[in-house]
């Protein structure tokens, strides 16, 4: 079947099976950021928007997306070099893996924390909202500390 | 994950429910549970263009239609209200907000699962389904029914104000639960316990406190809940630890419920 998706607001017109994951099609056209981690929906590590709200592309039909906006990490980019700074800072990277994903849940965390006026977030809300976001390398502490600094830098949440 | 040959998003419940009478098509909800089977699909329905994606508010009653999302449910100011975050609650341990962005409300009550979190809630609420033939009915019995052809339309939560909390007990924060437990109790004061989990599909306990339980009706509840013979082990524990946190958490679940009702 034939759909028409925009991918970081370019559009992409291509004969797709009906059962082709959303996370293969991007794969396809070349957005390698996301990335499969799992087989149970559990990781996080395929996380894109989809108009602007974050979800699994491992568990979304190519086919349902038709007609949507999909913003993957390489559409990102300006913001994730200012988030992946404190990431660096803090030495919250190992291997690396999950970043892309973790790092589109933090952006959509932190817009949401905007459009709800929440402008000093616990670590306990910062937590729950990320928890669909493994890592198997470190122990979340270096990645909550640059969290942390990034949602208090200059310019961040207001 | 499992092949589907067609996708189509039919226009109206009736083409929906003939597509769904032949076996080898299936309703795809947020397709989580359904990715990790292996099935040959025939043709996937998706009920996108049914209306069925929104959660109306009226005088009587919230209506949630079976596409709204798992996270739409947990975000939604009016029943935060009525029903004290008791739905928030049981919902935010569900994998991650990602995740709760794509599993339906029609998917995870149509699967009627033994560990369900939402289950266990909507039953400790007045709760009822509306299904595209079957009509309206309460939610206990659609738990009790074998799994059929029908759509599920719509979960309807009367607007009866319950106070209540929602506890469960999990190995790991977004793990499935080992126990859950949703109390709630209603403005004349008659109390719903409902224990989910168990690990059999959510239940019922008929504790018999009266409105205002003093320490001896407590213990009496309790006393009744020791003979219940509803719960069983599995790989997340066994029937006597299962009992020993039914327990801890129905003593607790009444104090915050009267804590509530106090305030
Ligand atoms: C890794 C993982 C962890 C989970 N953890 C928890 C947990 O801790 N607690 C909890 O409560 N739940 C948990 N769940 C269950 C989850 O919350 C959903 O309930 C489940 O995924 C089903 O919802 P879905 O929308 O994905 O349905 P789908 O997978 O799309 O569908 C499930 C079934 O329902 C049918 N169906 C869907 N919609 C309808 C409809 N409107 N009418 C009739 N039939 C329909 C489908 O044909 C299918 O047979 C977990 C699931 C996974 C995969
Ligand atoms: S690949 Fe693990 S959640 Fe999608
Ligand atoms: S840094 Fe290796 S998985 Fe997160």
């Amino acid at each position: 079947m034939e759909v028409k998706i925009k991918v970081n607001h370019k559009n992409i017109t291509d004969n797709i099976p009906a059962d082709l994951l959303l996370i293969d099609f991007l794969r396809k056209h070349g957005f390698y950021s996301v990335k499969r981690g799992c087989d149970t929906a559990n990781c996080g590590l395929c996380t894109v928007l989809i108009a602007d709200e974050p979800v699994l592309s491992c568990a979304v039909l190519t086919a349902r997306a038709n007609g949507s906006h999909i913003t993957t990490l390489e559409g990102m980019q300006k913001e994730a070099e200012v988030f992946g700074s404190f990431m660096a800072d803090e030495g919250a990277e190992q291997c690396g893996f999950c970043s892309p994903g973790f790092i589109m849940s933090v952006l959509a965390m932190e817009k949401e924390f905007e459009k709800k006026g929440i402008t000093n977030p616990s670590e306990d809300q910062i937590n729950k909202y990320l928890s669909g976001n493994l890592c198997r390398c470190t122990g979340y502490m270096s990645h909550t500390r640059a969290i942390m600094k990034y949602l208090k830098r200059a310019g961040g949440l207001k | 994950m499992f092949n589907g040959k067609n996708y189509l998003r039919p226009s109206t419940l009736e083409e929906a429910w003939t597509l769904n009478q032949n076996k080898n098509n299936k309703i795809i909800g947020g397709m989580l549970w359904l990715k990790m089977g292996h099935k040959n699909i025939s043709t996937m329905i998706d009920l996108s263009d049914l209306g069925l994606s929104t959660i109306e508010e009226n005088d009587q009653e919230f209506r949630i239609g079976a596409m709204c999302t798992l996270r739409e449910l947990e975000e939604h100011s009016g029943m935060e209200q009525f029903f004290s975050g008791m739905i928030r609650n049981s919902i935010e341990s569900i994998v991650g907000v990602q995740f709760r962005n794509l599993a339906t409300v029609g998917g995870s009550v149509y699967s009627r699962f033994g560990f369900s979190d939402i289950l266990t809630v909507f039953m400790a609420l007045d709760s009822y389904v509306e299904l595209y033939k079957g009509g309206i009915i309460p939610l206990e019995k659609y738990a009790d029914m074998p799994y059929d052809q029908d759509i599920l339309m719509r979960v309807i939560i009367k607007k009866r104000t319950r106070k209540g909390v929602y506890l469960s007990i999990r190995q790991t924060a977004t793990d499935f639960p080992v126990l859950a437990c949703a109390v709630s109790q209603n403005q004349e004061g008659a109390w719903k316990i409902i224990y989910g989990a168990r690990p059999g599909k959510a239940l019922a306990f008929e504790s018999g406190l009266p409105e205002k339980p003093g320490l001896s009706d407590i213990e009496e509840a309790i006393g009744k809940l020791k003979s219940w013979g509803h719960f069983a082990g599995n790989m997340r524990g066994s029937a006597e630890y299962r009992k020993a946190l039914a327990e801890a958490l129905l003593r607790k679940a009444i104090r915050y419920t009267m804590d509530m009702t106090r305030a």
